[in-house]
């Protein structure tokens, strides 16, 4: 297939394809999928950007490291942090911006700022049969008609190629802090983290290490802010354990942007799992999980696991409330396990449905999301 | 029942132009419903009987007299009382009643506290209201977790109540928050004061119960920050209850800030004070509300609230949140970002008293305007950068329709709320404020923005949605209805306009029901 070079073209690929297509941004989540390949990477550009409105409105495939420069030529960012897969899955490629919205791909900051869904604006995008639709636009406050913006994101491309994303993105805190409480063990570690995020303080990072059984708070804000809330929180934590400042500026980025991409699982052997739950059910399904390695974030409310290469997490887990995702595996395995976790048949029912609906031909990436039914074309 | 519980505001303000059918020409364009179903009608009695098998008597309503509380939401312009309301007190009776009139075809109009401005909650001849006002219970309250479990006829304010006690809050705050229901917010998806800072309903919204039109009773989300699959949360939030009933509802829960205090800033210019919200945003600060109001909304609320405002054509209420010294830090940046602006005044709040008195104006505005005319609310957002445009626009459409605009809104994310004064008793007035209205709101289109920000389309602004969307976006939005309420029963004649939706809706399956019958 010819790359495309603008929305148009996109559309006519699309409505002229004659079997299944795997929509690929910048290829770095390393997804073997069925038919032809139908790429973004033609797609790309920043046709708006406002910071005194904090808007951005970007191409698909505009890779997300051009969007974070020129955002921070503006001391602004993307707040829900995307993390960058490549390290952890091995794979090369840029990023694109159409790729992080299409996967809701958030960072530590979600569990103050908002994940990705959260600052999604608008979206233009290429259902399958050839249309282009749009649904949002570039203001804060949209509630016209459906909101298919936050369908669209963490569809997975399962619904239709976006083509163009609008973003709300913020100012980029002047400074940060990261504090550690040293020598906890799960429980106490989720509960500290409980008692942070409670607090008025408002904690932008709430991770726990479980080899070095620690917890890791992020402050972040203007310089005075930080002082001062890093001061109350180690009060506020004193009483639960030894509190110690463990960073500032550079270095304390440093350590959530390890922990954002799950840097201590790269390079390291086996299959790994993003387990969604409620984060005080942590302790009582991490030990369930027998990993090799362990990673808490969103304050236990995100597991990561590294576990041997095929096993079957979700079965180790039996009943729960939340989620698995498998993000990295062998093809054997994702085939076999699926990468998402099963859905209820009502959800499921609901999930095919709109599927059907935007792509009829059941072309987009197929056997991504829609393992469990049949597929339609 | 219906709009008495804002009696302040909304469309009309206190003298609301009280129009007995739903017939009124609105814009020029089609505000009708469709015909009620005959074949529904017959069986009225039939129908009411099913129902009344499967709630207990009081949570039936069928006589005349009674339908006539659920007549209208705060649109209140348009009234037509229902066939039958039903006031179920947990998911298993939705259910019931759901599947009732999905056997017989009957159309259902779900219902919080009717507060909607668009019409969103208006019935139709043929249908059956499902309240859910005797939904009101905590189901459960997590601090470990910060999620808040309720049904969704609990009220807005009553939620951030039942956390108050430890300090926490939900934090989408509409104005409307004493009497709205959490299930109204979540299908108009709400906003507030403070969403520049803690974002809207859809922001705040972790999981739901809901009921298919068909009976099913389907979870999705939960307390876990992420639910699974295709975001189906974010596609409910915001469907004006066409997809479902939403009966529960899992909420995020906020610690409550150390504290907060605005600064007043007043203008000689529109374009100077929006010039200086851009400037403020662009430095960094990020306040948890910037309120905007004009020289026709200062004095009006000033001479009702006695706010102490300064006589200028722009006014700003700016604020922020954190500990005395954040706050100090904070406004004096804002100070020095706005006095290069040239200021008429600047007031910074040192006091409570000092805070509840810059807000008191503020507050009462709609209020204040409500005593000296009758208005109409639009509800368009723009971007911030278009404001200068837009108001000027505003102002020249005013006077070629010889109509009053005052213009008092969100600055902070665009979000406008023009208010036509007019004058119900002299005939004509209302339609020629509704075809200035629908000008505007086309316009906030145009500048690039959309028709609401957060009231909805509801029938308001129905037909309008042509002037955003293209045929092909809204058969997109239609396909969703498609697959959640294959018969169109769910609230069917509102969001899209009735000649888009018309293949869809109907008598089709009803006719299908009453040929399954007599075979
Ligand atoms: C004085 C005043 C001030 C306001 N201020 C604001 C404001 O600041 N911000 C703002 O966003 N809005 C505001 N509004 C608008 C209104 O209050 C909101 O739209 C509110 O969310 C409606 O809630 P409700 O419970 O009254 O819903 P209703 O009016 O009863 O219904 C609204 C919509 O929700 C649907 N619905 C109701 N219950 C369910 C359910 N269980 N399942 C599925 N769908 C359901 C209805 O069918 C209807 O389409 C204001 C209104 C007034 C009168």
């Amino acid at each position: 297939m010819d790359i495309a070079q603008t929305e148009s073209e996109m559309a006519a690929c699309v409505a002229g394809a004659s079997g299944p297509v795997a929509i690929r941004g910048g290829g770095t989540r390393g997804l073997v999928l069925p038919g032809e390949v139908l790429t973004t990477s033609g797609l790309v550009g920043v046709q708006l950007y406002e910071p005194g409105a904090l808007t951005l409105v970007a191409s698909a495939g505009t890779p997300v490291a051009e969007i974070e420069t020129l955002l921070a030529a503006e001391n602004q960012q993307l707040a829900f942090e995307p993390m960058d897969h490549r390290a952890l899955l091995g794979t090369s490629g840029a990023p694109t911006i159409g790729g992080v919205v299409a996967a809701n791909v958030s960072g530590p900051r979600r569990i103050q700022a908002g994940a990705c869904r959260d600052f999604m604006l608008g979206v233009r995008y290429v259902d399958g049969t050839g249309a282009v639709i749009k649904n949002g636009g570039r203001v804060m406050k949209n509630v016209t008609g459906y909101d298919l913006v936050r369908l669209m994101g963490g569809s997975w491309g399962t619904l239709g190629v976006l083509t163009q994303v609008s973003l709300k993105v913020l100012p980029r805190p002047q400074a940060q802090a990261t504090l550690c409480v040293p020598d906890c063990d799960m429980a106490q570690a989720v509960k500290t983290m409980s008692v942070a995020l409670g607090s008025p303080f408002e904690i932008t990072g709430a991770a726990y290490v479980t080899d070095r059984a620690e917890v890791l708070l992020r402050i972040e804000g203007f310089s005075g802010s930080v002082a001062y809330r890093t001061g109350r929180l180690i009060d506020l934590l004193d009483r639960l354990g030894a509190v110690e400042l463990r960073a500032e500026g550079a270095a304390s980025g440093a350590i959530w942007k390890a922990i954002r991409d799950v840097e201590a699982f790269a390079g390291q052997p086996g299959d790994v799992w993003r387990v969604s739950i409620k984060p005080s059910d942590a302790p009582l399904i991490a030990p369930r999980l027998k990993a090799d390695a362990l990673l808490l974030d969103w304050g236990g409310g995100m597991i990561w696991a590294r576990v041997p290469a095929g096993t079957d997490l979700r079965a180790r887990i039996g009943q729960m409330s939340g989620h698995a995702t498998l993000v990295r595996a062998d093809p054997e395995t994702r085939a076999r396990l699926g990468m998402f976790h099963p859905q209820p048949a009502p959800l499921a029912t609901i999930s095919a449905g709109l599927r059907a609906r935007f792509d009829p031909r059941g072309i987009f990436n197929t056997g991504l999301m829609d393992r469990h039914q049949p597929l339609g074309v | 029942m219906c709009p008495a519980v804002w009696p302040c505001l909304g469309h009309g303000g206190l003298s609301n132009p009280v129009i007995g059918n739903i017939n009124l020409p609105k814009w020029g364009v089609n505000m009708d419903m469709p015909t009620p179903d005959a074949r529904v009608l017959a069986r009225k009695a039939r129908i009411v009987a099913c129902l009344q098998q499967v709630l207990p008597q009081d949570a039936v309503i069928h006589e005349v007299a009674e339908t006539r509380a659920y007549e209208c939401d705060a649109l209140t312009a348009y009234r037509c009382a229902p066939m039958a309301v039903v006031l179920p007190a947990c998911t298993q009776e939705v259910s019931e009643v759901l599947k009732i009139c999905h056997r017989e075809g009957v159309p259902v109009v779900p219902r919080g506290s009717g507060t909607s401005l668009a019409g969103g909650a208006l019935p139709t001849e043929d249908c059956v209201i499902l309240g859910v006002a005797r939904m009101n219970a905590v189901l459960e309250t997590d601090y470990d977790n910060r999620v808040i479990r309720v049904q969704s006829g609990r009220t807005n304010l009553s939620v951030t109540g039942a956390v108050e006690p430890e300090d926490f809050f939900y934090a989408p705050d509409p104005s409307s928050q004493l009497a709205c229901a959490i299930a109204g917010n979540i299908a108009m998806n709400s906003g507030g004061a403070h969403c520049l800072k803690y974002g809207v309903t859809t922001n705040n919204l972790l999981g739901v119960t809901m009921v298919l039109m068909d009976g099913t009773v389907i979870e999705i989300g939960g307390a876990h920050l992420d639910a699974g699959g295709l975001d189906l949360l974010g596609l409910i939030c915001g469907s004006e209850g066409q997809l479902g009933v939403v009966t529960e509802a899992t909420l995020r829960i906020l610690r409550k800030p150390e504290g907060a205090r605005p600064v007043l800033m007043g203008f000689d210019d529109p374009e100077v004070a929006g010039a200086c919200v851009s400037d403020i945003i662009r430095a960094g600060v990020l306040p948890v509300a910037i309120e905007f109001m004009d020289r026709l909304c200062i004095r009006t609320s000033d001479n009702f609230a006695n706010a102490g405002y300064p006589d200028c054509e722009a006014l700003l209420i700016v604020e922020v949140e954190g500990s005395e010294a954040e706050i100090d830090a904070q406004l004096a940046q804002i100070v020095d970002i706005a006095r290069r602006h040239d200021p008429v005044e600047l007031r910074e709040s040192r006091s409570p008293e000092e805070s509840a008195r810059i807000w008191l104006g503020r507050k009462s505005a709609f209020g204040a305007i409500g005593q000296i005319n009758d208005y109409m609310c639009l509800d368009g957002t723009i971007p911030v950068s278009e404001l200068p445009m837009v108001l000027r626009r505003i102002g020249e459409l005013g006077r070629e329709f010889g109509l009053q605009v005052g213009n008092v809104f969100h600055a902070g994310d665009g979000n406008m709320h023009p208010l036509i004064l007019f004058d119900a008793n002299l005939p004509g007035d209302l339609e020629k404020c509704e075809a200035l209205g629908a000008e505007i709101l086309k316009l906030c289109v145009d500048a690039g923005g959309c028709l609401t920000g957060e009231h909805g389309v509801g029938i308001e602004k129905r037909d309008l949605m042509w002037h955003q969307y293209t045929p092909a976006d809204l058969e997109a939005q239609m396909a969703v209805k498609d697959v959640f309420d294959p018969s169109w029963l769910l609230n069917p004649a509102k969001v899209f306009p009735l000649d888009a939706s018309e293949s869809r809706r109907g008598s089709k399956r009803a006719a299908e029901l009453v040929g399954d019958a007599r075979a």
